[in-house]
């Protein structure tokens, strides 16, 4: 993914004022697929959420020369999608599911706590099953595995979801995504952590 | 958390994000990692979260689908042409 530094932003501003359609249409397949997950959690369809997705990049088109990189580019981006999203989910009548799933279901530790000693023994919380090292790390980016790890994304939580893929499938950084989703650092921490020890649950099957 | 106590393997699987993303204080970071040196289990544990973080990032991103592109091009050009 194309970094975004604070130059080569100043630079994408510019080329979108001045209508460069090949700047315009990089960041578009850089940004749109985070765009349409987060959009997703708002409406009801996939393809309301295209349509959220589409009066947004019309926003920023609208709205590109008041710009004024208070924040990033990427950011303000995601800021204008949000408020897009909710109106429309509104509009639909959609009570925004959003806090709810802000804090998602209530869901276990990271490990299961079997796998540790408990409180009668000598060293509770400490590991009775510990994990066994991976052998042919190799594996691990296999076309097979990637699809394993595609499909336990695909199963988690949406907000999980939706975390894990900007964060360590497309690399925002954590700021990006407290503000595309408008959520505390600490809910972004924990909704990652859960989705990322889910996915370390299923590679361990796999791998073992 | 207190600094008097060591702490647990069950305790050290729930931080790694947080070590991960700088977000403990540095007498808890320390805390951590003398617990992943010293700890098999735990030192196994955090290489395979690294290796699931390093693995996802390997997963491709969704493509545009290739009519919200043409449409968002399209209003893109109109919008420069007026």
């Amino acid at each position: 993914m194309a970094e975004l530094t604070a130059a080569g932003e100043q630079g994408l501003v510019e080329a979108l004022r001045r209508g460069d359609e090949a700047a315009f249409a990089s960041l578009v397949e850089e940004l749109t697929p985070s765009m349409l997950r987060v959009a997703r959690l708002y409406v009801a369809s996939r393809a309301v959420a295209e349509e959220v997705v589409q009066e947004a990049w019309v926003g920023v088109l609208r709205g590109i020369d008041r710009f004024e990189a208070r924040s990033s580019l990427k950011t303000w981006i995601f800021r204008i999608l949000t408020n897009t999203a909710k109106t429309r989910g509104a509009r639909e009548g959609r009570s925004v599911p959003f806090s709810s799933l802000g804090g998602d279901e209530p869901d276990g530790p990271a490990v299961d706590p079997d796998r540790f000693l408990g409180a009668d023994s000598r060293f509770p919380g400490h590991w009775a099953a510990p994990p066994r090292p991976w052998e042919g790390g190799e594996r691990l980016v296999a076309q097979e595995t990637l699809e394993l790890i595609e499909l336990e994304i695909a199963k988690l939580p949406p907000m999980q979801a939706v975390v894990i893929t900007m964060r360590d499938v497309e690399g925002f950084d954590s700021d990006e995504v407290c503000n595309a989703l408008d959520i505390s650092e600490t809910n972004q921490r924990v909704l990652l952590h859960r989705a990322r020890s889910k996915v370390r649950r299923a590679l361990e099957e796999y791998m073992g | 958390m207190r600094l008097d106590r060591e702490l647990t393997c069950a305790e050290v699987v729930e931080l790694i994000t947080s070590y991960l993303d700088r977000r403990l204080r540095a007498a808890d970071a320390e805390r951590f990692e003398e617990h992943v040196a010293f700890c098999d289990g735990c030192s196994t544990y955090f290489e395979q979260m690294r290796a699931t973080i390093a693995a996802t990032g390997h997963v491709r991103n969704d493509d545009v689908p290739a009519e919200l592109r043409d449409r968002l091009l399209a209003t893109f050009r109109e919008l420069n042409s007026t």
